[in-house]
């Protein structure tokens, strides 16, 4: 039954490749639409940067402005934005904790997502979900997931759901590199290659899970562990926003049109720690970050190819660069300025039946306090 | 009316709502071909085709974590584990996945799954498969938790199950499914959180649910043949959402109180019953509230000795009279 896994797209680390940008789906972007795929990634980048400093600052009132964990997607940005540009009505994305770039991707508001670290009440989850927990149904993005690895099964119910309904569409369920050796992602492997369901699992290979590096987890290859299941299955390199959606149409492709899953390992690399509180240098070295951002930072080498394309010019992209930075200041006053959940508001959105009482059909006691 | 079976109550409530909905799906191990592991799928496949009745393979978090994410589209998955036991597996997409996901979406996305399958010891199949975790599911807040110990009450709870919008998880006892009752031929619901008195009485209230309400019965029964005492038995039916008022009407008219569950003491369903009782009906007790729970061990595997470990009639009826003493 098993078709012969797809060739491995091998990819030399250069930090700019054109022939990705010849790729069918590239040359089909008009300038207007690379220039937003490069704004995107910029946002992404100084939405982080400003989480990050909200993260460490304090407020107004001496306390923290955002608790709990910040996992930053700073370096991995050509990974959200080249995968959910390809997104049409009934694809659908389901990702980890590490969730920011696929929310603002997806076309989610940054202030609603800032409002959402600071835990207002105006935060795209109302203040109840946090950093690692954002959604949009409306725009196919299903989360935003805490527990390792246990989106995926959620990822091929997505497909399971479009298959279903007869949708030509797919689900990306997205993870990290840590999250392949979790039992949940390989019986989500089993079920969408035995149901043949449009699933793409995508692995964003930082190369740490957590402080683990890949070497010290993971046995053999991560993405070729879909021939176990008689999946496809491709590399490729996430500095180049052009190969990631060069790479992932030809997947998508076949997911909406054969019903077909595939894994593909998008090799990328994260400038922050795991979360926000990570020693960092103990298990990798500042130079290893500094190569990475000087030779792959995903939006350098793609201004470079925009710039030789003249698509965009070095004004224009300072010129995006600050509307992304005062996209994310706006955001941060906007979440400062936003009232905090009360303490009424805890026990709503728990039942669909306690939010909407007037059709409520059960009876008797929901909550015991 | 017509005699059926526990089993082919909840059969006919699958069989309805597949026909009225066909957004609603049963998927699990054996649910097809097998034609179920306990029998209650028997005749789906058939009748509804590959597509409404899915084969699963042995893989509880994969599935019912697909089952989850299915329910997000708005696909009405009922789900079968061929005993609950297996939950253990699958804790992490029942638990965090469907409990949660409506609240930290801040109320964006339902969770519309019925999971079911058989919760229950007493067939000798030693401690890995003998768990009763409702206490433990009901625990989690987003959740509804149903326990049915009549084929009436099965199907009735199971069509009201598979038409709610919060996540469902039904537990079945494989020591009923064979029990007969009579069902009525017309369709027919009982909503989620309605508790059901069973037999009417004065000296004492028995509140319990699942198959310790049959043999609370048949202990009332022994307790008025031979001790004279009139004993009320109240079945919970459901045990989240909870309905107390039923309880406490009862409790305000008999005065003593015996919470009889299949499960260990510990943080057990009736220790919220009995904490609830005291706090809201303290001034219309006459005695402490008794409780009778499986005996505090794993599930013994002995098959003589695993039904003393279980509640049973004779020593429900011994807990009773030590209340009236």
């Amino acid at each position: 039954m098993s078709k012969k896994p797809s060739a491995t797209i091998e990819q030399k680390p250069t930090a700019s490749n054109t022939s990705h940008g010849q790729a069918p789906v590239n040359a089909a972007l008009t300038p207007a639409q690379k220039i937003e795929l490069f704004s995107q990634m910029v946002r992404i980048r100084r939405f982080e940067e400003r989480s990050h400093r909200a993260y460490t600052g304090k407020n107004a009132a001496g306390g923290a402005n955002i608790g709990g964990f910040l996992h930053l997607y700073n370096g991995q940005e050509a990974i959200a934005v080249g995968c959910c540009s390809l997104m049409g009505k009934h694809d659908h994305v389901i990702t980890a904790y590490r969730d920011h770039g696929h929310a603002i991707a997806v076309g989610m508001d940054t202030k609603a997502l800032m409002a959402e670290l600071y835990g207002k009440v105006t935060g795209c989850s109302k203040g109840k979900g946090g950093s690692m927990h954002f959604f949009s149904p409306e725009r196919n993005y299903w989360g935003g997931h805490g527990i390792v690895g246990g989106q995926i099964p959620l990822g091929v119910g997505l497909a399971y759901g479009v298959k279903y309904k007869g949708h030509k569409g797919s689900a990306m369920a997205f993870m990290g590199d840590g999250a392949v050796n979790q039992g949940a992602v390989h019986e989500a492997y089993n079920l969408a290659a035995l149901w043949n369901l449009p699933c793409i699992f995508v692995i964003e290979n930082n190369g740490y899970s957590m402080g683990t590096s890949q070497a010290r987890s993971s046995a053999g290859e991560l993405a070729k562990r879909a021939e176990g299941y008689g999946m496809a299955w491709g590399v490729c390199e996430g500095h180049d926003v052009y190969e990631v959606r060069a790479t992932m149409d030809k997947f998508l492709q076949i997911a909406r049109e054969e019903c077909k899953p595939a894994v593909v390992e998008i090799r990328t690399y994260r400038y922050r720690g795991h979360s926000v509180a990570d020693p960092d240098n103990t298990y990798r070295t500042k130079t290893e970050i500094e190569d990475y951002r000087r030779t792959k930072d995903p939006i350098q080498v793609f201004q470079t190819a925009l710039i030789a394309e003249g698509v965009l010019t070095t004004e224009s992209a300072e010129k995006i660069d600050e509307a992304a930075r005062a996209e994310a200041e706006a955001a941060a006053d906007f979440a400062d300025a936003s009232p905090y959940p009360t303490p009424e508001d805890i026990q709503k959105d728990v039942y669909w039946e306690s939010d909407n009482p007037d059709q409520r059909t059960s009876q008797g006691r929901l909550f015991f306090n | 009316m017509s005699q059926l079976t526990y089993r082919e109550a909840v059969r006919h409530a699958l069989a309805e709502e597949l026909t009225r909905d066909p957004n609603v799906v049963v998927m699990g191990e054996e649910v097809g071909q097998f034609q179920g592991a306990y029998k209650v799928t028997q005749g789906l496949l058939e009748k509804f085709g590959p597509k409404r009745v899915a084969d699963t393979p042995i893989s509880e978090a994969g599935f019912i974590g697909m089952g989850i994410g299915a329910s997000m589209l708005g696909v009405r998955p009922v789900m079968e584990l061929m005993f609950w036991s297996f939950y253990s597996v699958a804790f992490d997409q029942i638990l965090n996945n469907a409990a949660n996901v409506r609240y930290m979406s801040g109320g964006q996305i339902n969770c519309p799954i019925v999971i079911r399958g058989p919760a229950n010891g007493g067939t000798n199949v030693g401690a890995t498969h003998s768990h009763t975790p409702e206490n433990i599911l009901a625990a989690h807040p987003g959740v509804k938790v149903v326990v049915p110990s009549t084929p009436y009450d099965a199907k009735g709870l199971l069509k009201s199950a598979i038409r709610d919008n919060d996540p469902v998880f039904f537990l079945e006892n494989t020591v009923l499914y064979g029990e007969k009752g009579e069902v009525p031929d017309e369709e027919y619901l009982i909503p989620l959180g309605k508790a059901d008195v069973k037999r009417e009485g004065k000296d004492l209230t028995i509140v319990t649910y699942g198959r310790p309400v049959i043999q609370s019965l048949i202990a009332a029964e022994l307790l008025a043949k031979e001790h004279d005492i009139s004993v009320e038995v109240v079945d919970l039916r459901t045990i989240r959402p909870l309905d107390i008022d039923t309880v406490l009407a009862s409790v305000r008219k008999t005065h003593r109180v015996l919470v009889v569950e299949e499960q260990k003491p510990f943080c057990g369903v009736g220790a919220q019953l009995t904490y609830m009782i005291q706090a809201e009906a303290f001034d219309d007790l006459d005695a402490p509230i008794g409780r009778l729970c499986t005996i505090d061990a794993p599930a013994i595997y002995s098959p003589p000795v695993e039904a003393e470990q279980l509640p049973n009639p004779q020593r429900i009826l011994k807990a009773a009279l030590a209340l009236l003493d």
